[in-house]
């Protein structure tokens, strides 16, 4: 009896195991075959990083009108934390690579699509998409470049950012009888000023590197002007240059002027300082202003003020989320019903206004704007484009990574000569 | 599975008592197939992976696209030349060292403390066990908080004059030149420590109070009537006997501090001049934010080796010791 018994359990165990496996798949085979056959649709999955205030409303918002329009197909937001999509694309990567591709993803124009997964093949063109929809004029041309690769276009634009903003406590700069700097001069003048009366100039927050990648690339910027500036991400324009070691230490004099705890803040800390007026300038891009006026509650022009960098005066740093059509995923239809949604008048005006960022169609509502939207809307009809390096439109992830070490180094040793070698060597990225 | 059957077949020849040698075959058959499973699992996913990652650390693979020819040990030669890396392995010496020495002396002296046979123990033991329940990365965010320079308990240091940085102080004592880096302590590594230490030391105060209770009490009277006073029996006596316990702590210790990534991930990441980068964080954004994957799987591939290198020699001993 005994020995039945336990002949019987392992049996059972056995089993059990066995029909778990089989049951796991097989319910997962039988959901897909009723998904498809009674509703006709498959969970139509969003992956991005937009989990922060402001940005996560405006994701909200946005599906919440895709259901509206579409309420037969189930959508699932799938977004993964981490500021600039620090996990998020560690995330992606791991899928992708293991053909598991969400329905469609948050990726940067620039060479983060083309170079990266258009490169390696796994994104679909769009060109009919456009076509039917009317896009080709609806959105700038220079945008439209960046993403698309060979005369394919493989993404759509939901959204614009500006990248060389300097935002400024304004009750600081009034009580110190103090401009807001246009030039380097003006921003060592003003930032030695604050600097004799205790306050801290510039607030910077590099525990995640990319913040201080962020300050450098506009520095580079302001001191190369857009057509230099573009040509060293063609390789036109070699990083030993005199002008980038020029760039280099202009970086360099500016972190004489950040806060001592920089390495133990994000970027949402860094700003902080700004706002509560325990530091009076930070760069950094326009969510920025999403994170004053949705987390801080502060007022535009009111308890904050901004400018573009220093030098950076009619150029325009610009990021751009994108969306895009993966190749192999099952529902191909349903996300081009949901990208056709992300580039509408309707569906950037949504969520738009609520992440703090400008639309990238030229015909939308300004009216929806605030203040700052406004004048950026405007700014960006007439500025110079110039792509953004920090956040992956300028050059391939594997030259960001590089940048980024060779930055956080630079922070500490402040040591030009090894920062640009680093540079120069890490440019072999570039040429593949 | 072919030597598993083997031997309850021989046993079935040589022994000759009947009752035994069939119930030995069913349980040794019932060992086999609860076994099996696991076996064939751990070897594909363990193993297997391992097998795969070394393959892929000896490939060109540094770009979205899977490029598997053979690279030779470009990615490590690359790898020990690396400023980063150079900093990772200091940082992780220096971290491993400070973390398992504070963890045994700490974990022994609370153990004997709470072997006083005092009132109350078990609320002693559970307020020194409790942190092991959390997760590292509950533990680097706490202790983030509690160490930022310009708030937490450095607003009260203030008050005294005390302005320390922790972990965001960048220098590095008794420095030399090594390579491409200062080889010293890093001040910041030390935030670190303290943290891990407060999460790891109940774990090594239950171990030693385990130890301690296994101490006859014979050996304690014996001692005593040879008139040895308390203090030469512990320095004597109880601390040698505790040694095996020594040996299984730092094994353990040394396998989370090798491979730590989740503390130094949530609490200060690389650190500026990467003070406290360890290769666990350089192996994650190199693999997954730089899409070097081959690069990747070399980092993974030595902190395998440098776990092994405790492990192995463990494991070799414990065999010995066993049969």
């Amino acid at each position: 009896m005994k020995k039945k018994g336990l002949w019987l359990s392992l049996a059972l165990v056995f089993g059990l195991t066995l029909s778990g496996c089989n049951s796991d798949s097989a319910s997962n085979n039988t959901n897909k075959e009723d998904q498809g056959g009674s509703k006709g649709h498959e969970k139509l999955e969003i992956f991005s990083w937009w989990t922060g205030a402001g940005e996560e409303d405006g994701l909200k918002a946005l599906l919440k009108l895709f259901q509206e329009k579409y309420p037969d197909i189930p959508v699932e937001n799938a977004a993964v934390a981490g500021g600039a999509g620090t996990n998020a694309k560690a995330v992606l990567a791991s899928r992708m690579q293991g053909n598991d591709p969400p329905a469609t993803f948050q990726v940067h124009g620039g060479a983060e699509l083309n170079e990266g997964w258009v490169a390696a093949g796994k994104m679909e063109p769009l060109n009919d998409l456009y076509e039917k929809e009317g896009w080709m004029d609806k959105f700038p041309k220079s945008l439209i470049d960046m993403v698309s690769k060979d005369g394919k276009i493989y993404s759509v634009p939901v959204n614009i950012h500006r990248g060389n903003v300097l935002w400024y406590n304004k009750k600081i700069f009034a009580e110190n009888g103090l401009q807001p700097p246009k030039t380097f001069d003006e921003f060592f003048q003003v930032a030695e000023k604050l600097k004799a009366k205790g306050i801290t100039p510039l607030a910077l927050g590099d525990k995640e590197p990319w913040t201080a990648t962020h300050l450098f690339e506009t520095v580079l910027l302001g001191t190369l002007g857009t057509e230099d500036y573009k040509k060293l991400w063609t390789g036109e324009l070699s990083f030993d240059d005199p002008k980038v070691k020029e760039a280099v230490n202009t970086f360099k004099k500016m972190l004489n002027y950040v806060n001592e705890d920089h390495s133990s803040r994000n970027w949402q800390d860094a700003a902080q300082l700004v706002g509560k007026g325990e530091a009076a300038m930070n760069i950094m891009g326009d969510w920025v202003k999403g994170y004053f006026v949705n987390d801080l509650k502060l007022k535009v022009n009111e308890d904050f003020g901004y400018v573009p960098t220093p030098n950076t005066e009619g150029k325009f740093m610009v990021i751009t989320d994108t969306f895009g059509l993966p190749k192999g995923v099952k529902n191909p239809d349903d996300v081009k019903k949901f990208l056709s949604v992300l580039g509408s008048v309707e569906g950037q005006d949504t969520f738009n206004p609520l992440k703090g960022s400008i639309p990238a169609r030229i015909d939308a509502d300004v009216s929806k704007y605030d203040e700052y939207g406004k004048q950026t809307i405007e700014d960006f009809k007439t500025a110079e484009l110039a792509p953004s390096l920090a956040h992956g439109s300028a050059a391939p992830e594997g030259f960001v990574t590089k940048v980024n070490q060779a930055v956080n180094i630079f922070v500490t040793q402040k040591d030009t000569k090894t920062f640009i070698d680093t540079l120069v060597s890490a440019s072999s990225e570039l040429k593949k | 599975m072919e030597t598993v059957k083997t031997v309850p077949e021989r046993n079935v020849t040589v022994v000759p008592e009947a009752r035994k040698k069939r119930k030995w075959t069913v349980d040794h058959w019932l060992a086999a197939a609860f076994l099996t499973p696991s076996v064939v699992l751990v070897f594909i996913f363990v193993y297997g992976f391992i097998g795969w990652t070394g393959y892929v650390s000896l490939s060109n693979w540094n770009s979205l696209v899977p490029d598997l020819s053979f690279a030779g040990l470009k990615n490590y030669i690359y790898l020990f030349h690396d400023f980063r890396f150079q900093a990772d392995l200091r940082n992780t010496l220096v971290f491993t060292v400070l973390f398992i020495g504070v963890v045994i002396v700490l974990g022994q002296l609370l153990a004997i403390l709470l072997d006083q046979k005092l009132r109350g123990e078990s609320i002693f033991r559970n307020i020194f066990f409790f942190p092991m329940a959390l997760s590292f990365v509950v533990t680097g965010v706490v202790w983030q908080w509690l160490l930022n320079p310009s708030t937490g308990v450095n607003l009260f240091l203030k008050k005294f004059g005390l302005d320390s940085k922790w972990y965001t102080d960048t220098t590095i004592l008794a420095g030399f030149h090594l390579g491409k880096i200062e080889f010293g302590v890093p001040v910041a590594i030390v935030a670190v420590v303290i943290a891990a230490v407060w999460q790891m030391t109940g774990f090594a105060v239950a171990m030693y109070l385990a130890g301690l209770r296994a101490i006859p009490e014979e050996v304690r009277e014996a001692a005593r009537m040879d008139g040895a006073t308390e203090l030469q029996i512990y320095r004597k006596i109880i601390i040698p006997l505790l040694r095996p316990i020594t040996v299984s702590v730092i094994i353990i210790m040394a396998h989370i501090s090798l491979k730590i990534f989740d503390l130094i991930y949530a609490m200060t990441g690389p650190g500026a001049n990467f003070v406290t980068d360890v290769p666990g964080v350089y192996m994650f954004e190199t693999t997954f934010r730089g899409n070097y994957y081959a690069n990747g799987a070399a980092i993974a591939m030595i902190m395998l080796l440098s776990v092994a290198i405790f492990i192995v020699p463990y494991l070799i001993s414990s065999r010995k010791g066993g049969s």
